[in-house]
């Protein structure tokens, strides 16, 4: 049943597409949840949202214009940091609804919601085309290829900016950069899960790596290894009881989070009673 | 050799003066200790020495290179360990992987390097802790083990025994004395504790906003006006600070 499944083109597609979002959601999550910015993947993919309706009113490749509007609001709100010194959660509510407010607009102005305007809200893995599929490849062998070869510089400015910036390394230009990165792996993303849940592939591997307490490549590994699992059993068990595959993905990804989040505190109760009773004896 | 010239260095902050007309060089393998009261302007002058602020008057050079031509080479040769703050206990890095993040260039790491660097800072058993797991002694010494990877000429440090325990305090000075002995590093150190800087120091400089001492550190702590002056301008500036505090 399941080789007969898996002879599928469909399926074939959405499990290489899913596997590749998952590597690179889950390694630029990991710098983006360890600098406190959790929430900045929401507000790249909100900004995509109001690109994409650019896109769909003036009949241009909407992924093209998501991509540019969210790059643009990226580093706009980076700017908006670094110079008026605002507050970093402030700036990303600034372009999350920003983001939002412009693609509601442009919807009311068209004429309502679309089918194509859905797949992007919700997203459509089981839809992806051969095209899309070595897009997805490609954009993900480029963003891996730059965090491997400059991983060390991104975890420095990432463990404290200052002592990067003193050593020499060139912060702005290379957090504008992972910036940019940051943006396309949001465009990459939203085909899997869609807009309102990009973030949720971001940040829950990585969340529930960290619970396993070791150091950074381990924990980048077992992120990736959590974000996989997610989207394989996600798209599995979507196919099995026809569900919506976003929801089913994020849905597994938050089981595995909660599971660890429940080992772990067993077994920390279980060492604090063993202490006790040695302490006892 | 001089590695580090300031001339005439000042610096203001809305309008008020921090740094005024500074003015001092350090020679190779000396152990500088800079001692001031709080809010004497000792960040601020490791800030501007490190590029960190840039719009100072006068001039810093370091290795021969004037700081504001930002040339990498000569921040390379710059090894800093900030005031002692806490590493996010969750932070998910080995001390290894810190270490390892003083080589700033892309590619392979030398693990030769770290290797030396752990050793020297008698870090190379903890070596596959994770960094927010040591004390903080333990911490200080990883960022050392860090800044040591790049082989630099000068080390900065900013008070950076605040909150360790007394014998962490020592181990660290002796490898401060240990690098400065055996690798001929030259020390830059900033520090409220006159016993340790009268212990380790080669030479003082006293700043309060302007400086008004600088030479060998028993021209120093032999002068009975100057350590009274130091203890009174020290008394001044902590009520100072109290008040304010109060009345914010």
């Amino acid at each position: 049943m399941i080789l007969e499944v898996l002879e599928f083109g469909f399926i074939q597609r959405a499990l290489i597409a899913g596997a590749s979002v998952a590597i690179t959601s889950s390694v630029i999550g990991l710098f983006l949840v360890l600098r406190r910015n959790s929430l900045f993947g929401d507000a790249l993919s909100h900004a995509a949202f109001g690109g994409i309706a650019i896109g769909l009113a003036t009949n241009i490749y909407p992924l093209w214009t998501g991509l540019t509007l969210s790059i643009l609001g990226a580093l706009g709100i980076t700017k908006l940091r670094q110079s008026a010194k605002i507050p970093a959660d402030a700036t990303v509510a600034i372009l999350l609804s920003s983001g939002l407010a412009l693609g509601i607009l442009l919807i009311s102005l068209s004429g309502g919601f679309t089918l194509d305007l859905f797949s992007f809200l919700f997203g459509s893995i089981m839809l992806v085309s051969v095209e899309d599929t070595l897009a997805i490849l490609a954009m993900t062998g480029v963003i891996l290829s730059i965090i491997i070869l400059l991983y060390r510089q991104l975890m420095y400015i990432t463990f404290d900016e200052e002592q990067a910036r003193v050593s020499g390394l060139p912060i702005s230009k290379l957090n504008y950069l992972f910036i940019i990165l940051a943006s396309v792996a949001v465009i990459v993303s939203m085909r899997l899960v869609g807009i309102l849940l990009v973030s949720s592939l971001l940040v829950i591997p990585n969340v529930t790596a960290l619970l396993f307490n070791k150091g950074f490549k381990k924990t980048a590994l077992i992120s990736v290894s959590i974000s996989i699992f997610s989207v394989v059993i996600g798209i599995a068990i979507s196919y099995a009881a026809n569900l919506a595959p976003a929801g089913t993905i994020v849905l597994v990804s938050t089981t595995v989070f909660l599971t660890v989040l429940a080992a772990r505190y067993y077994s920390k109760k279980k060492q604090i009673v063993k202490k006790l009773e040695e302490a006892r004896s | 050799m001089q590695i580090v010239e300031i001339d005439r260095l000042s610096y203001a902050y809305s309008g008020n003066l921090v740094l005024d007309n500074i003015s001092f060089t350090i020679d190779e393998g000396d152990i500088l200790g800079i001692i001031g009261p709080n809010g004497a302007g000792k960040t601020t002058l490791f800030s501007c020495m490190l590029g960190l602020l840039d719009d100072y008057t006068g001039t810093i050079k370091i290795l021969g290179e004037d700081i504001k031509k930002k040339n990498s080479k000569v921040f390379k040769g710059i090894g800093y360990i900030p005031q002692k703050k806490i590493i996010e206990q969750n932070f998910p890095a080995t001390v290894e992987e810190i270490v390892s993040l003083g080589i700033t260039t892309t590619g392979k790491v030398s693990k030769e390097k770290i290797t030396l660097a752990l050793e020297t800072a008698g870090l190379l058993v903890q070596k596959d802790r994770r960094v927010g797991e040591l004390s903080g002694g333990q911490q200080q010494r990883v960022l050392i083990a860090k800044a040591m990877v790049n082989n630099p000429k000068l080390l900065i440090l900013d008070e950076p025994v605040t909150g360790i325990d007394l014998e962490m305090q020592n181990k660290f000075y002796s490898l401060l004395k240990r690098l400065n002995q055996k690798n001929n590093i030259t020390i830059i150190w900033a520090s409220h504790d006159l016993d340790a800087v009268n212990r380790f120091a080669t030479s003082v400089a006293c700043i309060n906003r302007s400086m008004f001492f600088h030479g060998k550190t028993y021209e120093f702590f032999e002068n009975p006006d100057l350590l009274k002056a130091y203890s009174e301008s020290s008394m001044q500036a902590h009520m100072h600070l109290h008040n304010h505090t109060h009345r914010g």
